[in-house]
């Protein structure tokens, strides 16, 4: 009777204090998860009733969809070039920042900015930017490649999104990478120099070595990021000029929500979701490896 | 040697401090570019967009058209209560929910626990279709803003639980818990009276982050709100682009508009903002 008691206890213990959170979770990203790979497995356009059972057929039509791999293959170098280039800029600038410079706190809030502004706003700024802007000061300076928009071709247009992602996530990353300057002690620093290493020595030898772990987070954060990139290709681009920018994001969402394949197009994001897991994963594993400790 | 004794000379901080400016000047640059044109008039923006003012001089009118035609007031309205009510939920809800966890070795709890620590690589676009299917398609409980709030609560638990969870395992010690019980304080008492004032800072650092990764998000509330009277800002600005792009002007001001409260805030609260959004990157 007694134990009986304390296990109804337990259990409006349980429900009282897990109960809202857990069900808000269960409802909104584990049931719905679940349920997305079963939808793959049939075929629905988003209004009729019935969901029919379509077996691996949307596996099939993934395969022969040229349009998703193409924008896959595009995320995928999007991915590449910007992780690359956030993560330089925004550990060179981290050590701009760490060094002697007054200002510092000044000049760190600024770099940051463009991170507390939504890609949605961020590309219609910057669309501004490139298309009434840089098309002036282009005409006016008589620089060729800016006299006509860069969004208008798609080449151009690409490196714009990549302008601008690595104009937004550097500041964000470079915060990460100050956390990590600073957490190296003053004494390896000073004993590195009485060894006679020079300032840059000592960056590579000692500092870099020893904040891997700053690394693995700001790669995982970029990959992850870049790969579901979706406000600011709509937003900057919106997957032109003739489709030619269309990340896979955008590509599940216009599957699903404009040409209504809703089962291709989750198949699509389950894709999506695997190559991003993979990569990020992997990456994390990798470098967690080589962490050393002071 | 002269390398290092450019390094160590004199001249190595005014470099710094120069690179520094023109960096800060370029992450600026499109800020500034739209402050300046949201004031001119439509063909100035486009012939003279370099210079303060135009042939027709500064005006805000610009501003008075674009605040009513995106219905700021209403937008930002319903911005702030989406933002507002979901944080307040996950804070708390969270935060219970983490203490439990933590405090009582069930396996229902470990389990729930491993099952947020792995969705956390889920991504949105993953559960978007079924979310919508579901809850459009099932329930037809789209278009409420509290169903956008409750979705914004479900995406942030496991998050949130995994941040409190590790806080109360490191730095509350339970004696404090022991004591308030044996003076008499039931579980509930005891959680707001002692364990969740203790929490502020791991609070402090989620109400932050969520505070902006709400207020700028874009593709929820865009897939969950139809009706234009419960749009919130990033979706009221969408549309206000698709219907003016042709004028430069309004749209201009409507940026401005939308930027300008969270600049405010950041310029009030850097210090916290900066350290919260560290810390939450850091953690997870």
């Amino acid at each position: 009777m007694k134990k009986k008691n304390e296990s109804l206890k337990n259990t409006g213990l349980f429900l009282a204090f897990a109960g809202p959170a857990v069900f808000a979770f269960l409802a909104v990203v584990i049931i719905p998860f679940l349920y997305g790979f079963y939808l793959t497995f049939t075929s629905w356009d988003g209004l009729s009733k019935s969901k029919p059972f379509v077996g691996l057929a949307n596996y099939a039509a993934v395969f022969r969809d040229t349009g998703f791999w193409h924008a896959l293959g595009l995320t995928l170098v999007y991915v590449v070039v910007c992780v690359v280039l956030v993560n330089v800029v925004a550990f060179l600038l981290a050590l701009l920042v760490t060094g002697k410079l007054r200002g510092k706190n000044f000049f760190r809030a600024g770099f940051f900015v463009p991170n507390l502004i939504g890609g949605i706003v961020l590309g219609y700024i910057w669309q501004f930017i490139f298309k009434t802007i840089l098309v002036y000061i282009g005409k006016n300076a008589g620089i060729g490649f800016l006299s006509k928009s860069m969004l208008s071709s798609p080449v151009p247009a690409f490196i714009a999104l990549v302008i601008v992602t690595v104009w937004q996530l550097s500041g964000y990353m470079m915060l990460i990478y100050i956390a990590g300057l600073t957490s190296v002690s003053a004494d390896l620093r000073e004993a590195a120099k009485i060894d006679g290493c020079t300032e840059s020595q000592v960056t590579r030898h000692i500092v870099v070595p020893l904040m891997r772990s700053s690394f693995t987070i700001c790669l995982f954060l970029t990959i992850t990021r870049c790969f579901m990139v979706y406000d600011l290709n709509l937003a900057l681009t919106e997957g032109g000029p003739f489709g030619s920018t269309v990340m896979a994001a955008m590509y599940v969402y216009d599957k699903a929500f404009v040409t209504k394949a809703y089962g291709q197009g989750q198949t699509e994001a389950v894709i999506l979701f695997l190559f991003t897991a993979i990569i990020a994963v992997s990456q994390a594993v990798i470098n967690k490896r080589k962490e050393v400790e002071a | 040697m002269s390398e290092r004794n450019v390094e160590s000379g004199k001249i190595k901080p005014f470099i710094r401090t120069l690179v520094a400016i023109v960096l800060f000047l370029f992450y600026m640059f499109p800020f500034f570019m739209i402050v300046l044109n949201s004031f001119k008039d439509k063909r100035d923006i486009t012939k003279l967009p370099l210079s303060f003012g135009g042939k027709k001089g500064m005006t805000i009118d610009n501003y008075i058209t674009a605040f009513e035609r995106m219905d700021f007031l209403n937008v930002f309205k319903n911005s702030f209560i989406v933002t507002g009510v979901s944080v307040c939920l996950i804070i708390l809800f969270s935060s219970m929910c983490a203490y439990i966890f933590v405090r009582k070795a069930w396996k229902i709890n470990q389990l729930l626990f491993l099952l947020m620590l792995f969705s956390m690589v889920i991504p949105f676009q993953v559960v978007m279709i079924p979310l919508i299917s579901i809850y459009g398609g099932v329930f037809k409980v789209l278009n409420h803003r509290a169903t956008l709030i409750f979705m914004h609560l479900g995406f942030s638990v496991s998050m949130a639980v995994f941040m409190y969870h590790g806080f109360i395992k490191g730095s509350i010690p339970l004696a404090l818990e022991e004591a308030a019980h044996i003076d008499g304080a039931g579980p509930f008492r005891t959680y707001f009276e002692i364990v969740f004032p203790l929490l502020k800072p791991t609070t402090a650092t989620l109400v932050i982050l969520y505070a902006l990764s709400l207020w700028n998000d874009y593709l929820l509330p865009s897939l969950i709100l139809t009706d234009k009277k419960l749009y919130t800002l990033p979706v009221a600005m969408a549309l206000f682009q698709g219907t003016y792009s042709n004028q430069m002007d309004l749209l201009l001001a409507g940026l401005v508009m939308s930027v300008i409260p969270i600049i405010i805030l950041y310029v009030a609260l850097q210090k916290y903002i900066i350290a919260g959004v560290v810390a939450g990157a850091v953690k997870s």
